[in-house]
């Protein structure tokens, strides 16, 4: 005669299940919003003249109807808008028609000379949203490989692992966001 | 016919119960796979487009949302790009409006971290886009987000 093996209880396995659920209910992020954040500019005063800003501080980026894209009137790739951008931005060699620099004392990093340099993004009417960001997203990847640098180069980490508010900061301050959005050109007509 | 007989009285037998834990994972992923948790109702076609250099976004009670793309109800609405505020179409001088009412439902204290997140069709042309802006940047709502998915590799 077979002998019968006992039985295991499985009343618990569903308490079990319940567990695992509750689990992943708590885990679960529910499709987290993320993108590109940026800060627009307070509304002008018509009554205050905007500062002048010298040539050589400025990289004029242009996107017009068909998605192309100008650097200073040549038309460049976009894959090759980062390493213009960086190249503008940082100088590395005291070219005198890229950007000057200023001294400033930032806390956390000492004396630093930071770059004048102002990026100067206009776009067309209708410029599709799609190429916008392209260009965006390769202005913002070109500030951030620089952040990286010298959050690096001074701290030993990259700039999203930096954990220091104040360091941070500094590191914000010695490579400003400095994006500005110019009034679009409306070459596409009412498309 | 000794076969179909009863044999005398016998015990009710207990239900089974192993196979509940299985029937519980049914629900659970039944629940998984269908919930999309999403507040408003969509009227407008949000394709978003891919970027590598995003940020999430921190706090999701302090982010009002405006939709931009082309309408999903064509035949009603056209083809051109309109802008979606709460759950209806809206025109571009409603979005001070909305960003008030907006600030009205949050914490005082909250107010000048209120973020709106931009979710714009890819296909849209800049035109609308800037339109919002410059109302956003009239009421004082500095601080947006361009909503893009995140692209792995470099684009």
């Amino acid at each position: 005669m077979v002998k019968k093996s006992p039985t295991i209880n499985g009343g618990s396995t569903a308490d079990l299940a319940f567990l695992c659920l509750a689990f992943f209910m708590m885990t679960s992020s529910m499709d987290t919003d993320s993108g590109i954040v940026r800060r627009l500019p307070p509304p002008l005063d018509p009554n205050i003249k905007p500062p002048e800003i010298r040539e050589r501080n400025v990289l004029q980026v242009q996107v017009n109807l068909h998605d192309q894209l100008r650097v200073n009137r040549e038309q460049i790739d976009i894959s090759e808008l980062r390493s213009v951008t960086k190249d503008f931005l940082s100088n590395p060699f005291d070219d005198p028609h890229k950007p000057e620099k200023r001294e400033m004392d930032i806390p956390g990093l000492g004396k630093f000379m930071v770059s004048r340099g102002v990026v100067s993004l206009q776009n067309d009417n209708t410029t599709s949203y799609e190429a916008y960001i392209r260009v965006q997203n390769e202005l913002a990847a070109a500030i951030n490989e620089l952040r990286d640098a010298l959050s690096r180069e001074r701290f030993g980490v990259t700039f999203a692992n930096l954990r220091n508010d104040e360091l941070r900061d500094a590191i914000q301050r010695a490579i400003p966001m400095s994006i500005s959005e110019a009034e679009p050109r409306n070459d596409g007509g009412q498309r | 016919m000794s076969r179909f007989k009863e044999k005398g009285k016998k015990e009710i037998p207990a239900i089974n119960t192993g196979s509940l834990a299985d029937l519980v994972f049914i629900l659970l992923f039944f629940f998984m796979v269908i919930s999309t948790m999403r507040e408003s109702t969509l009227l407008v076609k949000v394709a978003m487009p891919r970027a590598t250099e995003v940020h999430k976004l921190e706090k999701k009670s302090l982010v009002s949302n405006i939709y931009i793309g082309q309408p999903l109800n064509v035949a009603a609405l056209g083809t051109e790009s309109r802008i979606q505020l709460n759950d209806q179409i809206a025109d571009v001088s409603e979005v001070q409006a909305f960003i008030l009412a907006e600030r009205e439902a949050r914490n005082e204290a909250d107010v000048p971290f209120l973020t709106t997140s931009l979710k714009v069709d890819k296909n849209t042309r800049m035109r609308i886009v800037t339109a919002v802006k410059q109302e956003l940047r009239q009421v004082g709502a500095f601080r947006i987000n361009y909503s893009t998915t995140k692209a792995q590799t470099a684009l």
